[in-house]
């Protein structure tokens, strides 16, 4: 095997320096020949692992085949057939978990990037394509011969994924949306450096061509409940609510003025633009000692944002060592990189203020790895009497997300776990009320966009499949795109 | 989009809107709120429902001119319209039959208290009602308040109409006169609020008020609203906005309220630049 394939086409991105004082994309994409170049590494094996790898089953070694032969659009059009959302996945994906884990070429170098060249892929048929031409309505029948009506609640990555689906299987889809923008965590926790907003944009709108419709300012559970929809009409109805409850610390001093929870920093950042203020309204205040409680993607993206917004210096303050840090490699490099410094080991036992109610200072424990606990990762065990005091005047408390009560708490025959997780059966998604399936954080906790987009997927099948028999209508043969 | 279809000055920078949201007008009860955003570039805020009609399906919204926000809404006209109201949010506030109720209003506040005090009378209480203002001009609905209550009592800070001194005087009285009350709602200004707990608190009498915290999404997303409730946290959007006026940690709440003031002077500011020099 010769040399040079064991390496991978490095990513083009803005230098460290330039990028942790601006919300552009940090990762600047392919450009077609590097892309050509990184797909002919592909060897395309027989094994095809690399599908097994993908929660929505990409025909991986097929898209890639068709970028090496520079068929880009028809290569769009593949990941297409089983990934509403492409551009996005090939930028937030941990594809090093996924596909890219299972590539053969792993064994020996480095895996073909499958992400970069999804990414690759989805913005070369956006830049070439007419406005709107992104649009397939071959793929979804025409209005009229809608088999029924289905209601999708959050307009997230599981969401829009189901109403997709349910489109192409001939489904008239509404989602209703809770915030003012579709995109659910796309929209308020992932920062635009990581994913801009016209890519957003672009992808929803994707969706929308194909007859599914948005309302936005909908919660279900206060402006409509999920029985009420029956009462409208909709068939079948899916819960794609994601996790956004903000866990906090339950530590003395955690309402002082200075500390946030991940979401409202990043809401305000991201959803909000108070990285616009005052040309957008929404403040967000910042000090100039910055640190982020936790190490999963959401604290990464809280830092980084941090530093963009000007902190002058922002730490990562977690509680395990950095083999169990829960964030993409990619992030954390990236962090790093920027100036983000990692305080490992660590973990916040008092938040102290001011006179005034404002965070001044935050007294830390230092942290030692004991046994393995329930996740296999090693318990962190505080060393006693190794408190220190911080200075601080901002902290984001990014310890976890639980996922959203509205449905649950107006609901009470759906059956959740302790957590507030909706019980589920895996295979299908379905609840325990009939008709009404679930699926992405809202059943599993936090997770990641990709796993959510793959029970969205699921769901809609049976959902097809619950309606279909139902009203006693054949299985139809699937379409193409499923 | 939600078509203002009357808009109203109430009382010295007091707006009115009636608002196209029927979705919201089906399913408002007492006590509860909407977040409006006004436009592509505005904030998030909460707005209490002063009142719903579900047949014409349209809400009512009263709100005061104190920020950039409440400005940038203010300049909508009929037929104009908000680019976002989501809603109703929060618990509804309990009403049952107390016997008498004490439904103390100040300022704004009172706009919240008309529909608690009207469902509490319909539930079979005897309501008194206080309501205040700083003075006249900025004194709002009188009449209905009156015709919500049994008794109302009037109070403005300078004179200028009704009773000179504080609604919570005129509470004070009512607790010293031995009358039975069973409870007591307070809706206004932070230190009002404040004020009547410090009263109802020593004589043990149960005392609900409805807080206002800064607030983004309204649906227990954020946590920016979270509030110290007899020692837990929390949090206003989904929690409240209703709580016992004797377990609220009225300093935090100050604190808490106090978080942007550099960034709303600076937002407000900006407000002025942009719509100076108009026609006048």
């Amino acid at each position: 095997m010769p040399k040079e394939i064991m390496k991978r086409e490095p990513m083009p991105r803005q230098a460290p320096e330039t990028r942790a004082r601006n919300f552009e994309e940090v990762a600047l994409g392919y450009s077609q020949e590097q892309a050509v170049r990184e797909a002919k590494r592909c060897l395309s094996c027989k094994h095809r692992s690399c599908i097994a790898g993908c929660p929505v089953e990409i025909d991986v070694p097929e898209f890639v085949r068709l970028i090496a032969e520079e068929r880009f659009s028809e290569a769009a059009a593949e990941l297409k057939k089983t990934n509403a959302l492409p551009a996005i996945c090939g930028r937030v994906c941990p594809q090093e978990e996924q596909c890219e884990l299972t590539c053969v070429l792993q064994k020996r170098g480095e895996p073909v990037a499958i992400g970069r060249l999804e990414r690759f892929a989805a913005d070369w048929e956006a830049a070439h394509s007419e406005p709107g031409g992104l649009c397939e309505p071959a793929l979804a029948p025409p209005p009229s011969d809608r088999v029924a009506e289905v209601a999708v609640i959050g307009a997230g990555p599981a969401g829009l994924t189901a109403g997709r689906e349910l489109a192409c299987l001939g489904y008239d889809v509404t989602i209703l949306e809770a915030l003012h923008e579709p995109g659910g965590v796309l929209a308020y926790g992932i920062p635009e450096f990581r994913l801009p907003r016209t890519i957003l944009r672009r992808e929803i709108e994707y969706v929308k061509s194909l007859g599914v419709r948005i309302e936005t300012d909908v919660v279900i559970g206060k402006t409509l409940t999920l029985s009420e929809l029956f009462d409208r009409g909709y068939s079948a109805v899916f819960i794609g609510t994601g996790a956004g409850l903000p866990q906090f610390m339950n530590i003395p001093g955690e309402n002082l003025n200075g500390v946030y929870s991940a979401n409202e920093f990043l809401t305000r950042v991201n959803l909000m633009h108070a990285y616009q203020f005052p040309d957008y309204v929404t403040p967000v205040k910042l000090g100039k000692k910055a640190a982020v409680v936790g190490a999963g993607n959401t604290a990464m993206d809280a830092a980084r944002c941090a530093l963009r917004l000007g902190a002058e210096e922002v730490a990562i303050v977690y509680r395990r060592s950095r083999t169990e840090m829960p964030a993409r490699l990619e992030e954390i490099e990236n962090a790093e990189e920027e100036g983000v410094r990692l305080h490992l080991l660590t973990n916040p036992v008092r938040f102290i203020g001011d006179e005034n109610g404002w965070l001044k200072q935050m007294e830390c424990i230092r942290m030692e790895l004991g046994e393995p606990d329930q996740s296999g990762r090693r318990r962190p065990v505080p060393i006693a009497g190794s408190e220190f005091i911080m200075e601080v005047d901002t902290v984001i408390i990014a310890v976890g997300q639980n996922p959203n009560p509205m449905v649950r708490q107006s609901t009470p025959e759906l059956e959740t776990t302790h957590w507030g997780g909706i019980v589920v059966d895996e295979e299908t998604g379905a609840t325990s009320i009939p008709g009404v399936y679930a699926g992405g954080d809202a059943v599993t906790g936090a997770a990641t966009v990709i796993t959510a987009m793959g029970a969205g997927r699921k769901a809609a099948r049976a959902i097809d499949q619950y309606i279909r028999s139902k009203l006693g209508i054949e299985q139809e043969p699937q379409p193409a795109v499923s | 989009m939600y078509t203002v279809v009357r808009k109203q000055e109430l009382a010295e920078q007091v707006t009115l809107f009636e608002v196209e949201a029927s979705l919201v007008a089906a399913k408002a009860r007492p006590g509860q709120f909407v977040i409006v955003r006004a436009d592509e570039k505005s904030e998030r805020i909460p707005l209490t429902l002063a009142d719903w009609d579900a047949e014409r399906g349209t809400i009512i919204i009263i709100f005061q001119q104190v920020g950039r926000s409440t400005m940038e809404l203010a300049l909508l006209k009929t037929g104009d319209a908000i680019r976002d109201i989501v809603g109703p949010l929060g618990r509804p506030s309990e009403i049952e039959n107390f016997g008498t109720v004490v439904c103390v209003g100040g300022g704004i506040g009172v706009a919240e208290l008309k529909p608690i005090a009207r469902a509490l009378k319909e539930a079979g209480n005897t309501v008194i009602s206080i309501i205040g203002a700083r003075c006249k001009s900025l004194l709002m609905l009188e009449d209905e308040m009156r015709a919500a209550s049994d008794e109302l009592y009037v109070t403005t800070d300078d004179g200028s109409y009704g009773r000179q001194g504080f609604v919570s005087d005129v509470l004070d009285e009512l607790l010293k006169s031995k009358r039975k009350i069973n409870m007591v709602y307070a809706i206004g200004p932070v230190p009002m609020m404040r004020v009547i707990a410090e009263l109802t608190k020593p004589v043990g009498l149960k005392t609900i008020v409805s807080l206002d915290a800064i607030m983004v999404d309204g649906t227990g997303m954020c946590g920016a609203c979270r509030v110290t409730i007899g020692g837990k946290t929390r949090f206003t959007c989904v929690d409240g906005p209703d709580f016992d006026a004797h377990e609220v940690d009225w300093d935090e709440l100050i604190a808490r309220k106090k978080i942007y003031l550099a960034e709303e002077k600076e937002a407000l500011a900006r407000f002025e630049e942009v719509h100076a020099g108009g026609c006048h």
